[in-house]
């Protein structure tokens, strides 16, 4: 019988204030399992406080070949970032 | 896709590794990159996960309890390095099942260092100190390496083997510091782990054939032969301080060069073991072999239970 584990990515908060990082991911059976693998092969030096799994074939993820199209509309809008915007130097803390 | 968009890509591919741009797992590789990567990644990993048979061999009778946690930790930490780097390897798009059933079939080679036996407390000094000071020196450069998730599982793995190396010397600098059979027994673990270490740094470069293509794609930072080198010139001086002696009558300090020239390597022995022919290969594939069988019926209790308590779950939605 071919019965093999499902593939799972492991995210970790490293302490609170922090957001949860991909940290790789492991096979388990269930979502319980998943967490304590996680915990064993991810936190063995106290590197966090709260792990998310999630099953790897529920993420959508981009994709790279078309980076050109997808992210194209952001670049050309300097005016998003406020060194676009001129001040006269008397201007302090704006 | 035409010939000419393949190579196309294949230069926008090279001019983003010249720039220390970092490849990801679902960017556009050359086929060879995929398969250079997959072969190495595995092979690491497969490493990790042999190597904990040596070691695991003394566990149960390590001789203080503070000696015994510390090499429990080592042994789950070297699970652990196989399995950050067995899941960057299924990143290139080759299952988990494939890479045991390479490492199984003895198709997947690991490395040969694991093929020696551990016959005296003394040798789990020798592994600390020796073969994860080589490993160290090998895997440091791999942290820049091109490909993001190996680069990444390295970072973690370099990390934490530090303490494998201190666990070792300090193993090995008690021994050499106690009674005289302790000390004969660091020394006989010295002599016969030593030549070992030094082939652990792979082929010299005249024969190392990945060597080139590896440089270029920055999965390799530094030749065997550099790497060798520089593993010799820290080692020495940490055994003339806890009194033991090198086994090679030919090691000499080289003033001109800043370097210790050393004896020849029977690399005779190196590709014996290699092709099958160490003390151990027999027995450390069978013991691997036999955990993952005996080990199904673990496997799929577990899935039929995930199955059961989904089932159930849904039931109940209902």
């Amino acid at each position: 019988m071919k019965n093999n584990w499902p593939l799972w990515e492991v995210f970790v908060r490293s302490k609170n204030g922090l957001e949860h990082r991909h940290f790789g991911s492991l096979h388990a059976a269930d979502a319980e399992m998943a967490l304590e693998n996680a915990r064993d092969v991810y936190t063995r030096r106290n590197e966090g406080v709260s792990i998310w799994v999630v099953e790897s074939k529920h993420i959508t993820a981009s994709n790279p070949d078309d980076n050109g199209e997808f992210f194209e509309p952001a670049q050309d809008k300097v005016y998003r970032h406020p060194t676009f915007y001129d001040l006269p130097d008397e201007v302090k803390h704006m | 896709m035409s010939e000419k968009e393949v190579k196309n890509l294949e230069e926008i591919f090279e001019q983003k590794i010249a720039r220390d741009e970092k490849i990801e797992p679902k960017d556009w590789m050359p086929e060879k990159y995929r398969q250079t990567h997959i072969r190495q990644i595995s092979q690491h990993a497969h490493s990790e996960i042999v190597g904990m048979l040596p070691e695991g061999n003394w566990i149960t009778r390590a001789p203080s309890l503070r000696r015994k946690v510390a090499l429990l930790a080592k042994v789950q930490d070297e699970a652990g390095h196989g399995l950050y780097l067995y899941s960057a390897c299924e990143t290139l798009g080759v299952s988990r099942e494939e890479l045991y059933d390479q490492l199984h079939s003895g198709k997947a080679k690991y490395s040969s260092i694991f093929n020696y036996p551990t016959i005296t407390w003394a040798d789990i000094g020798a592994i600390g100190w020796l073969v994860d000071g080589a490993a160290i020196i090998n895997q440091v450069p791999l942290c820049s390496t091109s490909y993001g998730p190996y680069a990444r599982a390295m970072i973690r793995v370099c990390k934490e083997e530090s303490f494998h190396q201190r666990q070792g010397f300090e193993i090995m600098m008690t021994l050499a510091n106690g009674t005289p059979e302790q000390k004969e027994m660091a020394q006989d673990a010295l002599n016969r782990w030593w030549w070992p270490s030094l082939m652990m740094l792979g082929p010299t470069d005249a024969e190392s054939i990945h060597t080139e293509q590896s440089m270029k794609w920055k999965l390799k930072r530094k030749t065997n032969d550099e790497l060798r080198q520089q593993f010799i010139d820290q080692t020495v001086p940490q055994a003339d301080l806890i009194g033991l002696t090198i086994p090679d009558p030919d090691l000499k300090w080289n003033e001109e060069r800043g370097s210790y020239d050393f004896g020849e390597i029977d690399w005779d022995e190196f590709w014996q073991v290699v092709k099958g022919h160490g003390p151990c290969n027999r027995e450390r594939m069978n013991a691997r072999v036999s955990a993952w069988e005996e080990g199904t019926w673990v496997r799929d209790a577990a899935m039929a239970y995930a199955k059961k308590q989904e089932d159930k779950k849904l039931k109940q939605a209902i």
